[in-house]
C-alpha cells in the first residue's frame, strides 16, 4: 500500500516534471520554428562533410558513391605518410605559417605602439585607416598588385633593379624568393588589421600609471618598456598562442593565387596539395585522408594552445 | 594633445612619425602604381617607373575598353547577384539561429550549442564539402557559391552573444502585451542590434565580393564567373586577347589593362571603406580574444 502510494507520487512527480518540460517546449515553439531551416542547413552542409569524411578510409568510386565504396582501412593515410610529399608539405606549411607569425606579430605590435605614441592626431588616424585597408582586398587583387610590383617584365622592383644595372629577378617563380614574397605580402596586407586589438588593449591601460611615470621623470621609451608592454603582454601571448593553434593554415587563398609549378618545392602547402589531388586529379580518398589528418592535428593544436593560454593567463593574474 | 616638452620628447615624436610615414608609403606605393599604370598611355609607359606621370597625359582608354566589354558587364552582374543574394541568405539563416540560441530558457539550448561547436572546431577539409555540393548537383549554379557558407559559425556566435545581452525586461514587456516572437525579434531586438547587424552584414558582403575560390571550384561556365575570377583570368593571361586589340593604333598596353581591371575590382570596396571601416573595427573587437 505504502509502496504504491510512493510510486504513484513518484509517477506524478515525473509526469508533472515532464509536463513542465513539455510546457516549456510549447512555450518556445516559435524559436524551434526559427531554428528549423538553419538546423536542416547544418545537417546538410556542416555535418554532411563529416559523414563524407569516411571516404578517407575507403577507396572512393564516384559511381558507387560515399556509402558503397569499399573500405580500405588506413591505406590512404599510409600512402600519404610514406610519400615523398609528406615532409615537404609539413615543412612548407609550418615554415610559411611560423614566418608570418614571427614577422607579422611584432610588426603589428610596433605599429600599434607607434600609432599610440604619435601626438599628430589626424596623421595617425590616417595611418591607421590606410594600413588596415589591405585586409579587405582579396588575394586576386593582391596578386595583381604583386605582379605589377614584382614580375620580371612589368614589376616596379625589377624596373628599379634594371635601372641600377642589375639583372631582373622572377620573385614569384624563384624558389629562393617565393617564401619571402609570401610572408612579406601577408604582413603587408594584415599588419594594420592585426594592430587593432593591441591598440584596444593599450587604451585599456590605466592612465594613472603614465601620469605617475611622467611625474617620476620616466622617458618615453621607459614608459613603453615598463608600462605599455607589460600592460598588453597578456593579449600578445594569447594572440600568439591562438595563432599557433591554427598553424596548419598557411594561407590557402594566397598560395593558390600566387604559386606555380617552379615554386611547388617551397610553396606547396597541405591545403593546396589537397585541392590538386582531390579536385584536379580525382584522388578523392587520398585527398580526404590528408584533409582529415590536418583537421585532427589542427583540433589537437587548438585544444593544446587554448589550454596553455588559459593556464598562462591565470598564472599571470598573480 | 600633449605638449612637446623636451628635446628628448621631440626626437621621439620625429622618429615615431617618420616610422609611421614610412609604413604609409610602403602600403600606398604599390596601390598608387596600380592606379598610375591604369591611366598611363602606351607611349609614356616607360617614364619614371610609372609612378609620376603628369595628369595632363592621363588616359581613361583602359577603363573604357574594360568597362564597355561584355565580359566585364556580365562578371559585374554576377558579382552583384552573388553579393546581394548571398547576403540575403546569410542574414535569413544567421539571424534566426543566433536569436533562438540567445534565449537562455530554451530547452535543449546546451545540446544545440554543442551541435554548433563540433563543425566549428573540426574541419574535415575541402573534399568532403565539395562532395556535398556536387552530390546535390549545385555546380554551375550560384547556389553553390551562396549556400554552403550561409551561416558563418563565428559570425553567428558574435550575433548570439550580442542578442543575449539585450535586457530581458524589454522583450518580456512586449510578450506580456501579447506580441509574437517574430514581432519581438523585428521590432525590439533588431533595432537595438543595428551596429552588430551592420558589422556582420558587411563581413559577409565583403566576403562574397572577394570570393574567387568557390566560383572557380563550382562554376565552370564563363557566363557565371564573378569579377574576381575574370580579373584572375586577365592577370594570368588566360583571356587577355579578348580585351586588347593588338594593332598599331592601340592606346593602351596590356599592363594598363591589367592595372585598370585590378583597380575596378577593388574600387567598390575602397569607396565604401571610409564609411564602413568603424563597423569593421567593432566587429574585429566583438569576437575579442575569448575564442
Amino acid at each position: 500500500m505504502a509502496d504504491t502510494s510512493v510510486s504513484q507520487s513518484l509517477d506524478r512527480a515525473t509526469r508533472s516534471k515532464g509536463n513542465r518540460l513539455w510546457g516549456e517546449i510549447v512555450r518556445h515553439r516559435a524559436f524551434y520554428a526559427m531554428l528549423f531551416i538553419p538546423l536542416v542547413y547544418f545537417m546538410i552542409f556542416k555535418y554532411g562533410p563529416l559523414v563524407n569524411a569516411q571516404i578517407a578510409f575507403k577507396d572512393f568510386m564516384a559511381l558507387d558513391g560515399v556509402w558503397k565504396s569499399p573500405w580500405v582501412g588506413f591505406k590512404n593515410f599510409i600512402t600519404f605518410f610514406s610519400s615523398i610529399y609528406f615532409w615537404e608539405l609539413i615543412r612548407n606549411t609550418m615554415f610559411l605559417s611560423l614566418g608570418k607569425l614571427a614577422l607579422g606579430l611584432p610588426m603589428a605590435v610596433i605599429l600599434a605602439l607607434a600609432i599610440n605614441e604619435s601626438s599628430m592626431r589626424r596623421f595617425k588616424r590616417f595611418v591607421q585607416t590606410v594600413t588596415y585597408l589591405p585586409h579587405f582586398l582579396s588575394w586576386v587583387v593582391m596578386y595583381g598588385v604583386l605582379l605589377l610590383l614584382l614580375s620580371p617584365d612589368e614589376g616596379l622592383l625589377n624596373e628599379i633593379i634594371k635601372a641600377l644595372g642589375g639583372k631582373e629577378i622572377a620573385f614569384l617563380q624563384d624558389p629562393k624568393w617565393y617564401p619571402t614574397v609570401v610572408i612579406l605580402s601577408d604582413v603587408w596586407k594584415e599588419m594594420g588589421w592585426s594592430a587593432i586589438i593591441y591598440l584596444a588593449a593599450i587604451t585599456g591601460i590605466d592612465p594613472g600609471l603614465y601620469e605617475a611615470a611622467e611625474v617620476e621623470g620616466a622617458s618615453r621609451l621607459k614608459r613603453i618598456r615598463y608600462i605599455t608592454l607589460p600592460g598588453i603582454v597578456d593579449v600578445i601571448v594569447t594572440i600568439a598562442l591562438l595563432r599557433l593553434g591554427t598553424i596548419l593554415d598557411a594561407g590557402f587563398h594566397q598560395i593558390f593565387m600566387t604559386y606555380s609549378v617552379p615554386v611547388y618545392s617551397v610553396g606547396d602547402i597541405i591545403d593546396t596539395w589537397v585541392y590538386r589531388q582531390g579536385v584536379l586529379d580525382f584522388q578523392f580518398s587520398l585527398a580526404t585522408a590528408v584533409g582529415l589528418f590536418k583537421g585532427v592535428l589542427g583540433l589537437s593544436l587548438v585544444w593544446a594552445f587554448n589550454r596553455l593560454s588559459r593556464r598562462y593567463l591565470d598564472a599571470s593574474l598573480f | 594633445m600633449r605638449k612637446i616638452k623636451s628635446r628628448e620628447e621631440l626626437t621621439f615624436q620625429i622618429v615615431t612619425n617618420v616610422f609611421l610615414g614610412l609604413l604609409l608609403v610602403i602600403v600606398i606605393l604599390p596601390l598608387w602604381r596600380v592606379f598610375m599604370l591604369s591611366v598611363t598611355p602606351f607611349k609614356y609607359s616607360d617614364d619614371s617607373f610609372g609612378l609620376l606621370v603628369s595628369p595632363a597625359k592621363w588616359t581613361i582608354e583602359a577603363y573604357s575598353q574594360f568597362l564597355s566589354h561584355p565580359s566585364f558587364l556580365l562578371a559585374f552582374r554576377n558579382s552583384l547577384i552573388i553579393m546581394f543574394g548571398g547576403l540575403a541568405i546569410n542574414l535569413f539563416m544567421t539571424v534566426p539561429m543566433a536569436y533562438s540560441l540567445s534565449i537562455r530558457t530554451l530547452p535543449g539550448r546546451k545540446g544545440l550549442n554543442v551541435l554548433v561547436m563540433i563543425p566549428f572546431l573540426f574541419n574535415p577539409g575541402l573534399i568532403p564539402a565539395y562532395l556535398v555540393v556536387t552530390s546535390l548537383h549545385l555546380q554551375n549554379t550560384f547556389w553553390a557559391v551562396m549556400i554552403p557558407g550561409a551561416i558563418g559559425i563565428y559570425n553567428m556566435f558574435i550575433m548570439r552573444n550580442f542578442f543575449a545581452e539585450i535586457p530581458i525586461d524589454l522583450k518580456e514587456a512586449a510578450r506580456i502585451d501579447g506580441a509574437s516572437e517574430l514581432f519581438v525579434l523585428f521590432r525590439i531586438v533588431l533595432p537595438l542590434s543595428l551596429p552588430i547587424m551592420l558589422t556582420i552584414g558587411l563581413f559577409y558582403a565583403v566576403g562574397h565580393w572577394n570570393e574567387f575560390f568557390t566560383p572557380i571550384l563550382y562554376l565552370n561556365s564563363n557566363k557565371l564567373q564573378p569579377l574576381p575570377v575574370l580579373l584572375r583570368n586577365i592577370l594570368m593571361g588566360l583571356n587577355t586577347n579578348e580585351f586588347v586589340e593588338y594593332d598599331a593604333f592601340s592606346q593602351v598596353s596590356v599592363q594598363s589593362l591589367k592595372a585598370a581591371s585590378i583597380f575596378i575590382t577593388m574600387l567598390p570596396m575602397m569607396m565604401a571603406y571610409p564609411w564602413i571601416q568603424k563597423y569593421f573595427v567593432k566587429g574585429s573587437l566583438a569576437g575579442g580574444i575569448k575564442g
